[in-house]
């Protein structure tokens, strides 16, 4: 693994609020946006600026890996292959949840309508499993501590095993 | 043989009026009969003959395991809990309330609640409602005030959370409306009256949620809700939804679950949750083992020579989730392991620092051959990705403390856990 670059995004930001009114619309996306599953790398650095946090990506021969770490603390990572340029699994950690919606982006339908279906079995708190053959889904924690990870099993790189996926 | 899934889903519709008892203007001394009778009511005189009398004392409660208000939980503790309009003798018990170590603050179903409490308005006079959200579902609803009771321990003016999905437009870009499991608004969908959350820490977000909604680092949990909508605002500490136990005015510095020992499934389990440690003659530490725990909640747990240091004792969790490559998750239910036969395993907890440690044996059962019953305590499954997770099953046959974070014990300052 050889890590690029380390790009710190908080002056920027900060200079962004001190010298304009940003929109109500920005002020409130304090959970941040990724570029979601299955999605092109292309917008890594736009995530970064939602997440006002730094990035870090390291490479490796067949992904790269693009570790953003928030303002709170919480920790995005997006595994884009090199192959495709496509995003092909993301996991995360943090006090809280991140957006589902944006991590899992065009997934997120499906994912719900799995853990809808899993969730009626009974009430209560418990890990979630979602393991289709075209995703695969693993959220647990507990207040203040949440963790989980989702790829799409056909995208991973050739040699890349889930384990990696942390 | 019966799957997994029917072992819970059967269960639903079966004796589920008898959990829930609602009275209105109730003096403390009814409480106290109200409390006993709830445990006798779902306890299954039956099942506990053979128990050993549980402790008795003004800073005990009732402890059930049984099916729950929604008759489909297996291995939730319930307790009663008393609520009152504050400053008022209005009050109400509501039993069917989910003991729960795993989260802080106390959320009560507005469907239940028949007593009026005190709304809690931003400083633009608007009302404040909160975003809670779990691995799966969420609740969503009002912050409200109430005057607080159990056993005989008292709170004042405490910020709960009154789950309502309708009171209020759920925010699009709230966590919960992102959330995979849907909302908890319902007995049903909630398996309980309530949560009553006597975890590690006092309040339920903590100072992120007391940042400005701008700062990227508030979780954006709390809102003020006008009727053109909700927008995020700061929640300070003391507003925001708190462990009921961290602001009695005694036996405030955390809590024990005691429960008995089990051999076998059983219908139902009585013990106690008691207030305080150290504080009275009936909660010293006797001996148990502090377990430091970090800031997240969490501490280490090594399993199969891999330390995970994001694992919890959860009240909550309803069985023992940790991963296992090796065991068989059950075909019709992925959630839980079906091994050909029972597995004996040990693991090791830590501190979150590294100190000190002890070995913990648990039995895993094949969930497809478990009976129907509320009570099993070698019921497990999967958790492949945070760390292990000792539901329920691990407070049955100890003792275990969960000291709130910042305050003072005779086994040091909160949070951690012991047993």
């Amino acid at each position: 693994m050889n890590e690029t670059r380390i790009v710190p995004c908080l002056p920027r930001l900060r200079l962004v609020i001190q010298t304009a009114i940003v929109s109500a619309t920005m002020l409130m996306i304090a959970i941040p946006a990724f570029a979601g599953l299955g999605e092109n790398v292309s917008s890594v650095q736009a995530d970064q600026a939602h997440m006002q946090g730094s990035l870090r990506s390291t490479q490796s021969e067949s992904y790269t890996l693009h570790e953003i770490t928030a303002a709170s603390g919480a920790v995005v990572r997006e595994y884009v292959s090199a192959a495709t340029g496509k995003v092909f699994a993301v996991a995360w950690q943090g006090a809280w949840p991140p957006d589902m919606r944006q991590v899992l982006a065009s997934y997120f339908a499906q994912y719900q309508q799995a853990a809808q279906t899993q969730s009626n079995v009974r009430a209560g708190r418990r890990p979630l499993l979602i393991n289709q053959p075209g995703l695969v889904v693993e959220s647990g924690g507990h207040m203040r501590s949440f963790m989980g990870r989702a790829y799409i099993p056909d995208m991973l790189p050739e040699g890349v095993k889930a384990e990696v996926i942390r | 043989m019966n799957g997994a899934r029917d072992k819970v889903r059967k269960l639903i519709g079966g004796n589920r009026m008898t959990m829930i008892t609602i009275q209105n203007g109730i003096t403390t001394a009814a409480v106290c009969g109200a409390l006993l009778f709830a445990g006798a009511c779902g306890g299954g005189s039956s099942s506990t003959q053979t128990q050993p009398p549980p402790p008795t004392g003004a800073n005990i409660a009732t402890l059930t395991v049984n099916p729950g208000p929604a008759g489909n939980y297996a291995n939730g503790a319930f307790t009663s809990v008393t609520v009152c309009t504050p400053g008022t003798s209005t009050c109400q018990t509501i039993d069917g309330v989910l003991v729960d170590t795993g989260s802080s603050g106390l959320r009560l179903l507005s469907s239940v609640l028949t007593v009026p409490l005190s709304q809690q308005n931003y400083t633009n006079g608007n009302p404040v409602a909160e975003c809670l959200p779990f691995v799966i579902g969420y609740t969503w609803g009002p912050v409200q005030t109430a005057d607080v009771e159990i056993a005989s321990e008292k709170a004042s003016s405490v910020p709960v959370q009154v789950i309502n999905q309708s009171a209020y437009p759920l925010p699009s870009t709230s966590l919960c409306a992102n959330n995979p499991g849907g909302p908890a608004d319902t007995v049903q969908n909630l398996g309980a009256n309530g949560i009553i959350g006597v975890g590690s820490f006092a309040q339920d977000c903590g100072g992120a949620c007391a940042l400005p909604p701008s700062s990227g680092q508030n979780p954006n949990l709390y809102y003020e809700c006008p009727a053109a909508g909700c927008t995020a605002i700061a929640e300070s500490l003391t507003q925001q939804v708190a462990n009921p136990v961290s602001l009695f005015s005694a036996d405030n510095n955390g809590v024990i679950i005691e429960l008995p020992a089990v051999t076998g499934p059983e219908a139902s389990l009585t013990g106690s949750l008691v207030f305080g440690i150290g504080t009275e003659s009936n909660n010293g530490l006797n001996g148990a083992t502090v377990y430091p725990v970090d800031d997240n909640g969490n501490f280490i747990t090594t399993f199969n020579n891999v330390q995970s240091s994001q694992s919890f004792l959860d009240s909550g969790s309803n069985a023992f989730y940790f991963t296992d490559a090796a065991i068989p998750v059950c075909g019709d239910d992925t959630a839980f392991y079906c091994p050909n036969s029972t597995l004996n395993l040990s693991a090791t907890n830590s501190g979150f620092n590294g100190t000190p440690t002890g070995t913990v044996d648990f039995s895993v059962a094949n969930a497809d051959d478990l009976p129907n019953d509320a009570v099993l305590g070698q019921l497990a499954g999967p958790n492949t990705i945070s760390g292990f997770d000792w539901g329920l099953p691990f407070f049955y046959g100890r003792n275990v403390y969960t000291a709130i974070q910042g305050k003072s014990t005779p086994g040091g300052t909160g949070p951690y856990w012991a047993y």
